[in-house]
């Protein structure tokens, strides 16, 4: 029945907007609300696995709950209790080292390497050179986390590990570390691993970015005798400042939602030097079990990482009508 | 520019690039010496043969065949589903221009964006409740949800740009809807259909959290989690753990070579969104 009438309501729409075409060369107003039948299986997947169990966790957050039983409303009591958690703001204080490690140093890293893969390379060495110099650096990209995990704590072990061996082996002996076991080095071993981890998205980016710049505009900067450095400051940065913000936001969000490299790694330790937020959660939910603190714990992740996607959606959008502004 | 100055700037790049695959020629190297051999030269010594004991105690050990059966079926069923859903999802947003459709579109951005962290415990709960609990089908439906959400988000503003003369020709040829979403918008799509496929499958071989929580039999665990949870547990000695993460980087590295130009058109289309 809705079928049939959908059908028909669809032909219909057809002529409508053909004859609309003709009359308005825009013709973009076709009866709207029939194809709303083919978001309905995604809208109600998303209620069920999405919608329901956040606003579930966001409930549990106000309560005290052991998983079983009936959970016991307790208003904000979570939420104040971490406000003198030591754990928890130092757990928020490494995501902050997380973002260095996975946004901040991978952005310009990447674009220091793309411009010179891309700029340089790519002209004298050819594209191929190139190519391959960028799939060796976007591997460690493809790797499952957790294997990532295992091949670096085990770089890293204080006993036997290659990063230890090596140092012996060049003469560096006194430099030798319990990379991952030293409260005061843990987590920048971690941060160490992370840019590694993470240096390929960003590089790839902005190498396919580049592609779309003119390549007009550095022949012309070339030729007002603009050295690299130069060129890369008032050239490629400008151009894929788009990719720039697409890059830092996701990035950010990634280093906010790390879990499985800390898990893998170092379960938080030693003595909560490289706790984040989500393993913090992690443990309070399955270990400690107090459903309702670790609920509080992650619904503040998640309106920090909501309020910087929204932010940092708005500046993107906001940058892109600017730019298209200026092209008109 | 003289050879003099480049090849410095190519040697310093290539030194980069060697130091991002080093780690995994060490693990290679290790993975094929025997554990009486790694004790007297160490981690940084050639192997003297190729040992690969090693490699087949620790695929008995967790039947790791298993393993690679259930992240196959598991990353398989998620990237068709999620294909499926993003399409009718995208298909609505793009082309029918539902109403409100900014929002809906920014609803499933930011679906895309929520930390699992605040979905882990509750979807833990309700598929105990439903009986799903411990099962690869529980996984699967989650991430075909969560992964739709990005192939929505990507293929809607694929669509939205989609030729709309093409669609209104079959319309007025007696199409009806779904028969233009199957035989002219997802044939036109394909590159970018493919590139999701790809990716999908590659995120959620790759996916730790949900499926630590939820497949907690030896029979159900993905590679992923049965590797990082004998690695938390430091069960493993030397040799066994670098058979191990050899095991773990070869599905990836293979999908890399399969896939890599597909990745890379992939970041490309999503780069300029």
């Amino acid at each position: 029945m809705t079928f049939t009438v959908d059908e028909r309501g669809g032909r219909r729409s057809a002529v409508v907007e053909a004859r609309h075409h003709a009359k308005n060369a825009r013709g973009d107003r076709p009866p709207r609300d029939s194809y709303a039948l083919f978001l309905l299986p995604g809208a109600l997947a998303f209620l069920v696995i999405v919608v329901v169990p956040f606003l579930m966790n966001t409930g549990v957050s106000f309560t005290e709950w052991q998983g079983v039983g009936s959970p016991k409303w307790t208003g904000l009591a979570n939420y104040r209790e971490l406000m003198d958690d030591a754990e928890f703001w130092a757990s928020f204080r490494h995501s902050l080292f997380m973002v260095v490690a996975m946004a901040v140093v991978p952005t310009v890293l990447g674009l220091v390497l793309a411009a010179a893969l891309f700029d340089f390379v790519g002209k004298h060495f050819g594209s191929r050179t190139a190519a391959v110099l960028r799939a060796c650096f976007y591997l460690p990209q493809v790797l499952p986390i957790a294997v990532a995990g295992i091949v670096w704590s085990w770089i890293l072990a204080p006993e036997n590990g290659s990063l230890n061996e090596l140092l012996k082996a060049v003469g560096l002996g006194s430099l030798q570390q319990d990379w991952l076991g030293d409260p005061d080095l843990a987590l920048y071993s971690v941060m160490g691993v992370m840019v590694w981890v993470q240096l390929g998205f960003p590089l790839v980016i902005f190498m396919a970015g580049l592609q779309r710049v003119d390549p007009q505009l550095y022949e012309a900067a070339e030729l007002d005798g603009a050295g690299w450095w130069r060129r890369f400051w008032h050239v490629t940065l400008p151009q894929i400042r788009p990719e720039i913000y697409v890059v830092l936001l996701w990035c950010t969000i990634a280093a906010l939602k790390v879990f499985g490299a800390v898990y893998v790694l170092t379960k938080g330790g030693p003595g909560g030097a490289t706790d984040v937020p989500s393993y913090f959660s992690f443990t309070t939910f399955f270990e400690k079990t107090q459903v309702g603190y670790g609920a509080a714990i992650s619904t503040v992740l998640t309106v920090i990482v909501l309020l910087l996607a929204v932010v940092g959606l708005k500046l993107q959008t906001r940058a892109e009508d600017a730019e298209q502004g200026v092209v008109r | 520019m003289t050879a003099l100055r480049r090849y410095p700037v190519l040697l310093a790049l290539v030194i980069g690039a060697l130091f991002m695959v080093l780690p995994f020629l060490i693990v290679t190297l290790n993975a094929v010496k025997s554990p009486a051999e790694y004790s007297a030269n160490g981690p940084l010594s050639l192997p003297e043969g190729v040992y690969l004991d090693g490699l087949k105690d620790f695929w008995e050990r967790v039947d790791f065949g298993q393993k690679l059966v259930n992240s196959v079926i598991i990353s398989g069923s998620v990237a068709l589903g999620a294909v499926v859903l993003s399409v009718l999802n995208a298909y609505a947003i793009g082309i029918g221009r539902i109403k409100g459709r900014t929002w809906v579109l920014a609803f499933f951005v930011l679906a895309n964006m929520l930390p699992q962290e605040a979905l882990v415990y509750p979807v833990y709960y309700l598929s105990k409740e439903a009986g799903l609990y411990d099962t690869r089908l529980s996984v699967i439906i989650v991430f075909t949800v969560i992964q739709a959400a990005f192939g929505t988000y990507l293929l809607a503003s694929v669509l939205g740009q989609f030729p709309r003369e093409i669609i209104e020709a079959a319309r007025i040829d007696g199409a009806n809807k779904w028969q233009v979403l199957w035989r002219i918008v997802v044939p036109v799509s394909r590159p970018t259909i493919g590139v999701l496929l790809v990716f999908f499958f590659i995120w959620t071989w790759n996916e730790f959290l949900l499926p630590l929580v939820m497949l907690i039999s030896n029979d159900n665990q993905t590679v992923s989690v049965a590797l990082g949870v004998l690695q938390g547990q430091r069960l493993m000695d030397a040799t066994m753990t670098n058979a191990a993460a050899l095991l773990g980087v070869l599905p990836a590295i293979v999908f890399f070579l399969v896939f890599q130009r597909t990745l890379t058109r992939g970041i490309a289309v999503g780069a300029v969104k």
